[in-house]
């Protein structure tokens, strides 16, 4: 499982707050403790900070870099400031998001090809996200097609089927479990799956139990990737449990240490 | 439309572990040997990088030779008496290192004393200037009074010490980490027992670097798949990043050797295999170049002769650096 912290995101005051003064310790304290946690690259997102975006993120990579050299998932719906952002990485990038439309898809897939970058690609367009398994299917297909013509590895390429809060749509849980089981047969090596986990459970009551039971359900049907809150212990525990069921990792006793002292 | 490149590339690798310590580093060995640090699969020279070669020690055992099969006894048998000669003799006869085997100490066989055993340590760390792997009596009490002070008396050698089981790991590993020594752990055919032996191994202050691991074995013909697919297995895991499964292999087959009919039965018994003296010595190298294709990349051997053809079949197949 590819645990891409979420925390470090201008959505949360305390983020906001280091960001806007140039504070570098709480940034890259959040930083580490995601890692130790049992992380493996760190989503990073102003967020609605003050000053220029492109500033604040350049300054968040660069705070997090001179901490450690785990990948860095900038993320920015922004083209003009992932460009720029992903030129400042020197830890391994990952470019989060493209949009599954044709002419993104034709500037964001050469850029993480130009800059040797990972490339999430989500399954939604002008249009916004689809109602069914079908839609995204079409927009993964469409998101393959793209990479492979442009020379991006499959294994370089996430597609993201994008959850909805199960509150607001209690049918697109199960779309996006259904369009991981068939996109994956669409190529072989197949591409990597990725999901935005915690906007499964956004404003509802049990949070936690929501991202942790869905996790290790699409965990089932093969998403090996999550933007995530890995400071959740019982989440994180879910995923490695996931995993080991699924004979992903090798079983012992102790595999929940075995995992995160492996890394 | 291009060939695709069908190489598979691994993220993980081999841990390489180097046994014996010359006098600039601490030890009297004139040389030392390392085992691991293979990026792939055994012998796909075309995808991977294979730094060391395998390495092959003899068996020295303090409780002599008299129980061995006749093939192995015809050539230890004269100096059996005598671990000094006998250790001298296994550098002659181009072992890569000297495994002695503490047998004496075990209850039925005399119970040597731990001193005594520290002794025989000694002794042949003085005869042979090969690295040492020292190994138990395989009886938990006996091993948890000699080996400690089989450790002091090698200090400083960078020796590998075995075997620590789950049952039983907390002695040997207090001790090789106070004297400085690798470590065998054994997880007898369990892959899940062997990975949960190196946390415990991890958890109590060893370096899992340190660890070779020996997931015991068979003889060709007695067994040998299960531990065949054991390696396999955990190796497929250590490549595929889980650190806890990048420990080198050692399978200490010499014993299993005179355990099988095929490799010591006399000549009239079963005509058709052909000459025993061909025969066994040529089992027991098959086997060890079995497990070699396995993954494994320590082997502990009775028969010199043998272990001169597993040399041989090795100059021949491991990928060239």
């Amino acid at each position: 499982m590819f645990v891409i912290g979420e925390r470090i995101n201008g959505m949360f005051t305390e983020a906001k707050k280091a960001i806007e003064d140039r504070n570098k310790e709480p940034i890259q304290d959040l930083a580490l403790r995601q890692l130790a946690a049992g992380a493996d690259a760190l989503d990073v997102n102003v967020g609605p900070t003050r000053g220029k975006p492109v500033e604040n993120m350049i300054w968040l990579i660069e705070t997090i870099q001179e901490v450690t050299d785990a990948p860095i998932c900038v993320d920015t719906p922004k083209f003009d400031v992932m460009s720029e952002a992903v030129k400042a990485c020197t830890n391994p990038a990952i470019i989060n998001s493209t949009k599954a439309s044709v002419p993104e898809l034709d500037r964001y897939v050469p850029l993480a090809v130009e800059t040797g970058s990972q490339l999430v690609a989500l399954t939604l367009d002008e249009t916004g996200v689809p109602r069914d398994v079908d839609g995204r299917v079409m927009m993964g297909a469409t998101i393959v097609t793209k990479a492979m013509e442009h020379g991006l590895d499959m294994v370089d390429l996430y597609i993201d089927p994008v959850i909805l809060p199960v509150n607001v749509g209690p049918k697109q849980p199960a779309a996006v479990m259904g369009a991981i089981t068939q996109l994956k047969l669409i190529s072989d090596p197949a591409p990597n799956f990725v999901l935005g986990l915690s906007n499964v459970s956004q404003s509802c009551k049990e949070r936690s139990l929501l991202n942790r039971i869905y996790l290790s359900m699409c965990v089932g049907v093969g998403l090996n990737a999550a933007i995530m809150d890995a400071f959740d212990k019982d989440l994180m525990n879910a995923a490695i449990t996931a995993e080991i069921l699924l004979e992903k990792q090798l079983y012992c006793d102790d595999y929940i240490a075995a995992y995160l002292s492996s890394r | 439309m291009p060939v695709p490149d069908v190489k598979e590339k691994f993220s993980g690798v081999v841990h390489a572990v180097t046994i014996g310590a010359t006098s600039e580093q601490g030890g009297s060995r004139t040389r030392t040997v390392t085992i691991g640090g293979e990026t792939g699969l055994p012998m796909l020279s075309f995808e991977a990088e294979y730094p060391h070669r395998p390495a092959f020690a003899l068996e020295v055992n303090t409780a002599g030779a008299d129980d061995w099969h006749s093939q192995a006894r015809k050539h230890v048998g004269e100096v059996a008496a005598d671990l000094e000669k006998w250790a001298a003799r296994c550098e002659e006869w181009g072992a890569d290192l000297v495994c002695l085997h503490l047998d004496a100490a075990h209850p039925d066989l005399g119970g040597r004393s731990p001193e005594e055993c520290a002794d025989d340590v000694k002794r042949v760390l003085g005869a042979t200037g090969l690295p040492l792997i020292v190994w138990g009596a395989d009886v938990d009490e006996v091993d948890n009074n000699v080996l400690p002070k089989c450790t002091q008396a090698a200090a400083g050698e960078n020796c590998l010490f075995g075997t620590a089981k789950e049952a039983n790991y907390r002695t040997l590993a207090a001790s090789c980490l106070a004297d400085s020594h690798k470590i065998i752990a054994e997880a007898p055919s369990d892959i899940n027992l062997s990975k949960q032996l190196h946390i415990l191994l991890g958890d109590v202050g060893v370096n899992v670097q340190n660890i070779v691991m020996h997931p015991t074995c068979g003889a060709l013909g007695f067994g040998m798949v299960y531990i065949y697919t054991t390696i396999e297995r955990g190796r497929i895991a250590a490549l595929g990043g889980d650190v806890l499964m990048q420990q080198p292999v050692v399978v200490n087959m010499g014993k299993e050797i005179g355990r099988v009919k095929e490799a010591t039965s006399p000549d009239e018994d079963a005509p058709q295999w052909g000459k025993l003296d061909v025969r066994a010595p040529l089992w027991e190298a098959a086997t060890a170049v079995g497990y070699m294709e396995a993954g494994a990349e320590l082997f502990i051997m009775r028969n010199p002769e043998a272990l001169q053809q597993a040399k041989t079949a090795v100059e021949a197949l491991w990928p060239k650096a």
